[in-house]
């Protein structure tokens, strides 16, 4: 079964891929839960839910968030796909999917996924990873870990630096900095 | 001036951190090059035809002379003691040794300065007008909203792998010092009759092989939702734009293509449906950031200088005055513009020597600043009037006191063959030609304003495209032609060139030019520059001169 790795706030391990990726002709197995393509989810989605399955739908870079808006809450699974790691689609569609549509599911980053792009895909909301560079959970950590801050507020809920600094001179610590930065 | 705060410096140690980490894991053979390629290139890393080339971003082209002298000790430790200053106002250092990056980027580290998105895919370097802070037409500081552009857009998570580069440039004044037009976004700062900041915002510009000016999709942006406004531009771009073809993948070709109206609908669309809180800033950030550009501690001086005007018997100085000295805001001071256009020189190149030179005559004549002009010239922003002549002379102990401000050897000029890979020709060897050719101060006195843009392939980095006469390198069979056009600005009449005719041979390239200008200055009437003749007398008469006796 493929291996998955899955981030959740510092801590990132390796799990069984719970789902079986079916293609469009492929019949679905009883009772295995199912990720299959947008198209054949909007024709055959409520049927393979009916058995009580769960359902993931995995999205090409080409396909927007805004088809999913409404099924997202009877989604287990969205699987974004990189054709190719520099395409920046799956980003834009992360960031709407978590901000815009609250999906609180498992967002999963599969294709071309390497540990170089790791803080990208965290900060945009993924939170499960099939990487094709064989990287494991620690380079994921690793990758969660590299910036101990960040500029803006992102789908991962960090403080962004801004608010760090209007807190830190709350606090009066930092004093030294900020008048620095003036 | 902003200086970096323990965030700001967390971030660039951070960045610093993971680039040798990156560097090492592809010396050690554990990344390939392909993969390799964006993320030096997200930190300025360019392989170019002889090394790599780093280029080193100046967050809206300001420096202080701390980052000056880093600068140059940089270029003469790890390069061959020079460095070359773009159009896109950054630094660049030709020589540079994978194996010494790191360290390179640890030394700039330590004076806030990074190469950081000055390539890739990404949001570059943004750049603001050279006169900021000093020019009395500025309705604000352009460099506040630059900063907060900086910040926003570094190590973006969703803007890191846009289809293309992607340039903002920010204006304040009503004279636009930074080619706004020619922008990915080009911001056009304005104060409204309540007093109100608002951002004109224009979108789709650029040069290369297609190119456009950019159109204004919203003529009055509160200046405090900036960012969620370019949060959505960004968005739609990323989303809408083609990925099938290298060519085509620019926001212009996207605005080009939706249509202006269409494009801007989408974008409205999009930011109405962004909470404005989770990416504007708020109020106190925005003060923090303002703070720090607060005006200097300028004195109370007489707006007329008698040292000032008696060193101007001195002919040589009173050119100077007359070309490179601008008026500034406060009585008694004055821009000065520092030419990186020595005829003969480089263009844009500045050696260590003159950098540590230039950092010790900002240190005691403006304010230990300096700032870098996309004409590839530097500017000492705030300098008494009184301290012209001294200043004068410490310029021209290092070869830094060229009296040609927009006159026609002040030539941009890329590269070019001589180390770009990119390159069809060479750029730098025309414009010293041409450059020579009109090196006596007099003749180029009576020439008058005459911008000359130099690009060694279609990419255009040298601006041709906004040349009142653009010159760009191609290569015919193994040897190098340039092709001439006329009539382009990069200012507030923002214009594209246009092509004059056949491409001509390097060799005669400078006197094609001479022959332009000779027409210009038979056709000319009182007190106009040659794009005004140009666009009255149109094409035909430069045709005919350059190419009369061709055959
Ligand atoms: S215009 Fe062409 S030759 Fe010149 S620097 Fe740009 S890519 Fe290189």
């Amino acid at each position: 079964m493929p291996m998955l790795i899955k981030v959740d706030g510092d801590q990132a391990v390796l799990v069984d891929d719970g789902f079986v990726l079916l293609g469009e002709e492929d019949p679905a197995p009883d009772g295995a839960d199912v990720i299959v393509s947008l198209a054949r989810f909007q024709s055959e989605g409520d049927s393979l839910m009916a058995c009580g399955r769960r359902v993931g739908v995995r999205l090409q870079p080409s396909e927007e968030a805004e088809a999913l808006a409404y099924d997202l809450p009877r989604l287990a699974v969205v699987e974004l796909r990189f054709d190719k790691f520099r395409d920046g689609r799956p980003y834009s569609n992360a960031v709407l999917l978590r901000q815009r549509y609250g999906y609180a599911g498992e967002l999963r980053a599969v294709g071309d996924v390497l540990r170089e792009q790791a803080q990208f895909m965290l900060r945009c909301g993924f939170d499960a990873f099939a990487p094709s560079d064989g990287s494991g959970p620690q380079d994921w950590i690793t990758a969660t870990r590299r910036y101990r801050h960040v500029y803006q507020a992102g789908a991962d809920h960090r403080t962004p630096i801004y608010v760090e600094r209007a807190a830190a001179k709350a606090d009066g610590v930092a004093k030294e900095e900020l008048e620095h930065g003036l | 001036m902003y200086r970096y705060d323990t965030y700001d410096k967390a971030m660039l140690t951070d960045r610093s951190n993971e680039f040798r980490h990156q560097v090492a894991r592809r010396l050690a053979g554990e990344i390939t090059e392909d993969q390799f390629k964006p993320l030096r290139l997200m930190n300025g890393l360019y392989l170019q035809l002889h090394a790599y080339m780093l280029r080193i971003a100046i967050p809206y082209g300001t420096l202080s002379t701390r980052q000056l002298r880093r600068l140059a000790w940089v270029a003469r430790t790890y390069d061959k003691g020079y460095g070359h200053f773009t159009t896109r106002t950054n630094l660049q250092l030709h020589w540079i040794k994978l194996r010494d990056a790191p360290d390179v980027m640890d030394a700039l580290a330590e004076v806030d300065l990074h190469g950081i998105q000055t390539s890739g895919n990404c949001i570059r370097n943004v750049t603001a007008d050279p006169y900021a802070g000093a020019t009395a037409d500025e309705v604000d500081d352009p460099r506040v909203w630059a900063e907060v552009i900086r910040q926003w857009s570094t190590v973006h998570p969703e803007f890191s792998y846009l289809p293309r580069k992607f340039k903002i440039a920010v204006t304040a004044s009503a004279k636009d010092r930074t080619a706004a037009r020619s922008y990915d976004i080009g911001l056009q700062l304005r104060r409204d009759r309540e007093g109100q900041l608002s951002f004109e915002v224009m979108v789709g510009g650029g040069q290369g092989r297609t190119p456009y000016l950019a159109k204004t999709i919203r003529e009055h942006l509160p200046a405090d939702r900036l960012l969620s406004y370019l949060d959505a531009i960004i968005r739609v771009y990323n989303r809408k734009s083609r990925r099938d073809n290298i060519h085509k993948q620019r926001i212009k070709i996207l605005v080009a293509t939706l249509g202006q109206e269409e494009f801007a609908r989408q974008v409205e669309a999009e930011w109405a449906k962004i909470e404005a809180g989770t990416v504007d800033l708020p109020d106190t950030e925005l003060a923090r950031i303002r703070g720090a550009f607060r005006p200097r501690a300028f004195e109370t001086l007489a707006s007329a200088s008698k040292a000032f005007e008696a060193a101007k018997a001195d002919l040589a100085f009173a050119r100077f005055a007359r070309h490179n000295v601008k008026p500034h805001k406060v009585a008694g001071y004055a821009i000065v513009d520092v030419s990186l256009k020595a005829p003969g020189e480089t263009p844009g190149d500045c050696s260590s020597e003159q950098m540590e030179a230039l950092a010790d005559l900002a240190d005691r004549h403006s304010f230990g600043e300096v700032r870098v002009n996309y004409t590839q010239n530097l500017v000492l922003p705030h300098v008494k009037l009184d301290d012209l002549p001294e200043l004068y002379a410490g310029l021209k102990a290092v070869g830094l006191a060229t009296s040609n401000i927009d006159l026609v050897s002040d030539i941009i000029a890329c590269p070019g063959l001589d180390y770009c890979s990119l390159a069809n020709a060479r750029a730098i060897p025309v414009a010293q030609a041409i450059a020579l050719r009109f090196a006596d101060p007099e003749r180029a006195e009576t020439i008058g304003e005459l911008k000359i843009k130099i690009s060694g392939c279609i990419n255009a980095c040298g601006h041709h495209h906004l040349g009142n006469i653009g010159i760009l390198g191609v290569d015919k069979k193994g040897e190098e032609f340039y092709q001439l056009s006329l009539g382009g600005s990069g200012d507030n009449d923002a214009s594209l060139a246009e092509i004059l005719g056949p491409a001509v041979h390097f060799s005669r390239t400078p006197e094609a030019v001479d022959a332009l200008v000779d027409t210009y200055l038979s056709h000319r009437r009182d007190g106009e520059r040659f794009l005004d003749t140009y666009r009255r007398i149109g094409l035909k008469p430069f045709k005919e001169a350059v190419y009369a006796n061709a055959d």
